[in-house]
């Protein structure tokens, strides 16, 4: 039974990570019906910034909440910047042209950001400074870091914060009304730009915090890592119904749990058929059974635009 | 100027036998010229781009005619060189010949096309475009752990020793002795893989102008008021992804004997996104277009492999910048500038061009290149 | 109508072939300086060594450890002035990038071939070495390969194939064997990272602990991207296995071994060559202390030449990062061929290679007929303090005296 609770916990640290990064994906979905297949690398920069603050402050004498928050707040810095510039200089100008011409700008702005964290931050992996307090809780015989349990309440905080935003204050009524339909809503006083702008802007800084928690919860950052986050994260949207915020968080529990359990119980359940090699894609077998089934996602709303 | 010269030729039918007849020649002469002015590096580099230009025409099927974004499509590539894998080589001691592995391998992969297309026929846009890319990467994993309990794909060691294509008793391995001439194996690749390049490209360019042709269209353009016209449209994407898949074997087939070894990280995600920024960067839905997009993909890197270091030395007098970083950032670069400057495409058709300008037809009488 | 389309096609090639043109022009010219003249004549001539290995994408650390170590060994040649057929020899490097992919890996082995390179060193992974073989075999070129470990790559019959790594036979069944008898395992948990180099080694593994008498309780696998191991190593635990093996590289290892402390498990862990490196300490932090690690050959230290070897390079270039002594190794098994040959001419050194007894700094290295080291010593670490340190060598000849007596360990 502790094992069960054990994998329970374990898909719902990693749904939680796949949540956050979800989060950036399909808010950029929900407002442009457009895939920001950068956003991966704008999680791997926010978490190299994060890791290079942390490691030069780690010294510092400063309390360990201190250096993590500056360490957030220079990620989100870099990856607001980052998100804004990407958006001016890759999609804007797109925006009223096929809609796989910002996804090949997507991919381009992937490989330069890519790239340039190389040639920023070297070929090395770099490890997470030891500052955290590796505390382990102990529930029913499973274990939980106190890390762990940050990870799990600020998705949710992200997501609550995210859906009050954008139901309840005048900003989130603009981007609803860009989202619905542009022209109307530059006639109506919107400026559409301005608003897509913040979008991006918010969905970067999401890109950072998620970025400083996988980095820390792993301690392991790479210039590399954000293709495959990204990839799962955008799965993730995707499951639980693209361009909808719960629909993100849900999306990404879902899949965390699915290869969790699926990791751990399949192979015995198959007879070692089907084992953890298996892991990545029991997601996309249950994406498309949900597919099929529910064409726009578990809780989207039905979209009826073309590719 | 491109304009000019292609009026000229539609009006003219003696030009047009004169520019085929050119073409043809300097076809035929291209191998030895790049192998000998170049080296055979970049024969190599041209033999795998005729590879990625079969690729990219029968992935344009899917995307540039029918509209169905297909981001898994490496998967029928896949299919296609572990078949030829599988059946000609010491892995299970099977030696089928080329004629009879090839077109199994577009019929497997053609099937493994409509398999993936039944279930997503309901979907649309991006929720097409995650489970294709899931199909790809559920093929590409099975083939990674088909080793155990029975080893059907040897795993993540992949398949080596593959035969080399050989056509009755000839072998493409060794030089070719033909009537007092000798061709050496790349070239005698890149005749084998000229051949089936032109054909898909005969096969594409009739397919277009047929009814199923101008059914996909119809799709792509607007599916509801297709299936009011009467077009079946499930048979008719079923048919698409079908074809396209078929074209992705063929390669896949040449691939795996060209190489002589397969393994699965060959047929990974990005494999098909590159395959995708071909067909969207050199024009979507236009054959000549995604010819190009093909041959500047495959190319473009190489040659920033050639110059990055180089051209950084004579410039600075030394290597300032990673040379594979600034390979891979140049690249990237130059998807961006494309897309940002000729968001259409490269080489669009007109009809395209016109879509994209919008509701302003005038810039389209205007722009005369 | 047909004849608008065939002219458009004849534009699409045309302005192709107008691109592959413009290539010509500036690519050729400085790609010529690594041309070897075997002339005697001439004071001084010039050897182009070939380097390929992975320096973009997720190995780019390991593959550009290998090239520093392959421009060192060049440098020191250099240094040395050395004289082949009476003339004085500058090696130069040419250094090539397979992104660790296998297509790449034989365009840029063409690209060696057709820049006339005396020889290769490379590739760094099992998936591009054994594809490029084919088109060095083809063209006589001699090749090393200081770190591809599946068998395949010397069973295909290529007499120019060589490796101065033991394969993953002889490595995984040390390995095994080292989990049930010195680590008094009976239950082995075996992990690996799906990749040919990670499948390779653990099946071999595997094989070693059924032989020795133990038992493998479960396999998992990850893969080479992966940073969460939370589940696989819960199921793990459930097995209360008493070692858990893991195939793979340091990226995975040093996080895996940090989720295993945080999920409670007390299992011992024990990796190959892949995660044998001070990355992986550095990753898994406090969890890595205690672990267990394999590496072919015979510790730096131990070997005459590779303590000043370890200082030079960590000087120069930074931490060794894992395959830096085998690549420079490689290099000079293929200079001292030369040596013996008299000639930079791949096809009259070639036969040498063959013949080699060198005094490597990773191991003392003679080649079997198939181009396998020959013994292949496999030498066990544990970490104490942050630092591998030695436990002991299994198999293979028994290392040669060192000149220097250091017995002590690695500071």
């Amino acid at each position: 039974m502790d094992i069960f609770i054990q994998q329970i916990i374990n898909g719902l640290v990693l749904g939680s990570i796949y949540a956050l990064v979800a989060l950036g994906y399909t808010m950029v979905y929900g407002i442009m019906g457009l895939i920001n297949f950068a956003h991966g690398e704008v999680v791997m920069i926010g978490a190299m910034v994060a890791l290079s603050v942390v490691k030069a402050l780690a010294a510092s004498g400063l309390p360990v909440f201190a250096v993590i928050l500056i360490a957030l707040a220079a990620a989100a810095l870099v990856c607001m910047a980052i998100g804004f510039s990407v958006e001016r200089i890759a999609y804007r100008p797109l925006r009223r042209a096929h809609k796989l011409a910002p996804l090949i700008t997507a991919i381009g702005i992937s490989i330069i950001l890519q790239h340039t964290a190389m040639l920023v931050w070297g070929r090395n992996y770099h490890a997470f400074p030891p500052i955290l307090p590796a505390s382990a809780h102990e529930i029913f015989g499973a274990t939980i870091t106190s890390l762990q349990v940050a990870i799990v309440l600020i998705a949710g905080l992200m997501m609550a914060g995210l859906m009050v935003l954008i139901n309840h204050t005048r900003f989130g009524r603009a981007m609803r009304a860009t989202s619905e339909n542009p022209q109307i809503a530059q006639l109506m006083g919107v400026d559409i730009n301005k608003i897509i702008s913040a979008t991006f802007v918010i969905g970067s800084a999401l890109a950072a915090v998620a970025g400083l928690m996988v980095s820390a919860n792993y301690s392991i950052a790479h210039y590399y890592m954000g293709f495959m986050l990204g990839l799962k994260a955008f799965t993730a949207a995707v499951l639980g119904g693209i361009g909808n915020i719960a629909g993100a968080v849900l999306g990404g529990i879902l899949l965390g749990l699915i290869e969790a359990l699926g990791a751990g119980y399949i192979g015995d359940l198959t007879g070692g058929f089907l084992g953890s090699h298996y892991q990545d894609i029991f997601a996309f077998f249950v994406l498309i059974g949900v597919l099929i089934f529910r064409p726009s996602g578990l809780i989207g709303e039905r979209v009826s635009e073309r590719a | 100027m491109t304009t000019l010269t292609l009026e000229s030729l539609r009006h003219d039918k003696r030009a047009a036998i004169a520019a085929t007849a050119v073409l043809g020649l300097v076809l035929a002469v291209l191998p030895f010229a790049v192998g000998n002015a170049l080296g055979n590096s970049w024969l190599r580099i041209v033999d795998f781009a005729l590879l990625y230009i079969m690729l990219a025409l029968g992935l344009n099927i899917v995307v540039g005619f029918a509209g169905l974004l297909d981001m898994g499509y490496i998967a029928f590539y896949a299919v296609g060189a572990y078949l030829y894998a599988l059946l000609a080589s010491p892995h299970f001691g099977l030696h089928v010949p080329i004629w009879v592995i090839i077109p199994c391998g577009a019929v497997l992969a053609g099937f493994a096309g409509a398999l993936l297309g039944a279930p997503t026929l309901r979907l649309r846009g991006d929720y097409l475009a995650i489970v294709t890319l899931g199909f790809g990467e559920i093929v590409r994993i099975f083939m990674n752990n088909l080793n155990a309990p029975v080893n059907i794909t040897n795993g993540p060691q992949g398949i080596s020793g593959i035969d080399p294509i050989h056509l009755g008793g000839i072998t493409l391995a060794k030089p070719l002795t033909f009537l007092g001439f000798t061709i050496p194996s790349l070239h005698a690749y890149y005749f084998l893989f000229l051949a089936l390049a032109l054909l898909i490209i005969f096969v594409t360019i009739r397919l277009e102008d047929s009814r199923i042709g101008r059914a996909w269209v119809a799709i792509r353009e607007d599916e509801i008021a297709a299936k009011a016209c009467g077009i079946n449209t499930r048979n008719i994407k079923l048919l698409a992804f079908t074809m396209g898949a078929s074209f992705g074997g063929v390669a896949g087939g040449l691939f795996a004997g060209f190489q002589g070894f397969v393994s699965p990280e060959s047929f990974n995600l990005m494999e098909s996104v590159m395959v995708l920024c071909m067909v969207v960067l050199g024009g979507m839905g236009h054959i000549p277009g995604v010819i190009l997009g093909g041959l500047m993909l495959t190319v473009l890197p190489e040659f920033f492999r050639h110059s990055a270091g180089p051209v950084q030395q004579a410039i600075f007098g030394k290597i300032l910048l990673d040379p594979e970083a600034l390979r891979m950032l140049l690249f990237g670069l130059a998807l961006v500038l494309v897309m940002l400057y000729r968001p259409a495409g490269l080489w669009p058709s007109t009809t395209r061009r016109r879509e994209f300008k919008g509701e302003s037809t005038t810039d389209v009488l205007k722009e005369g290149e | 109508m047909q004849h608008s389309r065939l002219s458009s096609m004849t534009l699409a090639v045309a302005a192709a072939l107008a691109m592959i043109g413009c290539g010509q022009k500036e690519e050729p010219k400085p790609e010529a300086a690594p041309v070897a003249a075997p002339e005697a004549a001439k004071p001084e001539i010039s050897v182009a060594i070939g380097h390929v290995a992975p320096l973009t994408g997720p190995q780019a650390h390991l593959g550009k450890d290998n090239e520093n170590a392959a421009r060192m060994a060049i440098d020191a040649l250099n240094g040395q002035g050395v004289e082949i057929g009476g003339s004085k020899v500058k090696f130069t490097l040419v250094a090539e990038d397979d992104q660790a992919d296998p297509k790449q890996g034989t365009i840029v082995a063409q690209k060696l071939v057709d820049a006339k390179v005396n020889g290769v060193i490379g590739h760094l992974n099992s998936g591009t070495t054994i594809p490029a073989s084919k088109i060095y075999f083809d063209a006589g070129l001699p090749q090393i390969s200081p770190s591809s470990t599946n068998p395949k790559y010397t069973q295909q019959g290529f007499a120019t194939a060589f490796r101065v790594m033991a394969n993953d036979v002889q490595q995984g069944k040390v390995l095994g064997e080292y989990a049930i008898k010195q680590l008094a395992g009976k239950t082995v948990a075996i992990v690996d990272d799906r990749t040919a180099y990670g499948q390779g080694l653990a099946d071999e593994v595997e094989k070693g602990v059924v032989a020795a008498g133990g038992k493998v309780a479960t396999r998992e696998f990850t893969n080479d991207k992966a940073t969460d191991f939370a589940a696989i190593l819960t199921k793990i635990k459930s097995k209360k296995v008493d070692v858990i093996f893991y195939g793979g590289m340091d990226a995975q290892g040093g996080p895996m071994a940090k989720q295993m402390k945080s999920l409670g498990l007390k299992a011992k862990f024990l990796t190959g060559d892949g995660a044998c490196t001070p990355e992986f300490i550095k990753l898994a932090g406090e969890a890595s202390e205690g672990q267990f690690c394999s590496l072919p050959g015979v510790p730096l230290d131990q070997m005459p030449g590779g303590k000043a070897f370890g200082d030079t390079f960590n000087a120069k270039y930074g931490q060794i990062q894992l395959y830096a002594p085998y690549v420079y190794d490689a290099v000079m098994v293929m200079a001292e061929a030369m040596k013996r040959a008299n000639s930079v001419e791949p096809a009259k050194y070639l036969p040498e290679i063959g013949k080699t007894d060198y005094q490597g700094v990773s191991a003392k290295i003679q080649f079997d007929d198939k181009g396998d080291l020959k013994g292949g010593a496999i030498s066990l670490y544990q970490v104490k303090d942050g630092k591998w340190e030695y436990r002991e060598t299994i198999g293979g000849a028994p290392a040669a005296p060192a000149e220097e007596p250091k017995k002590d360990e690695a500071k």
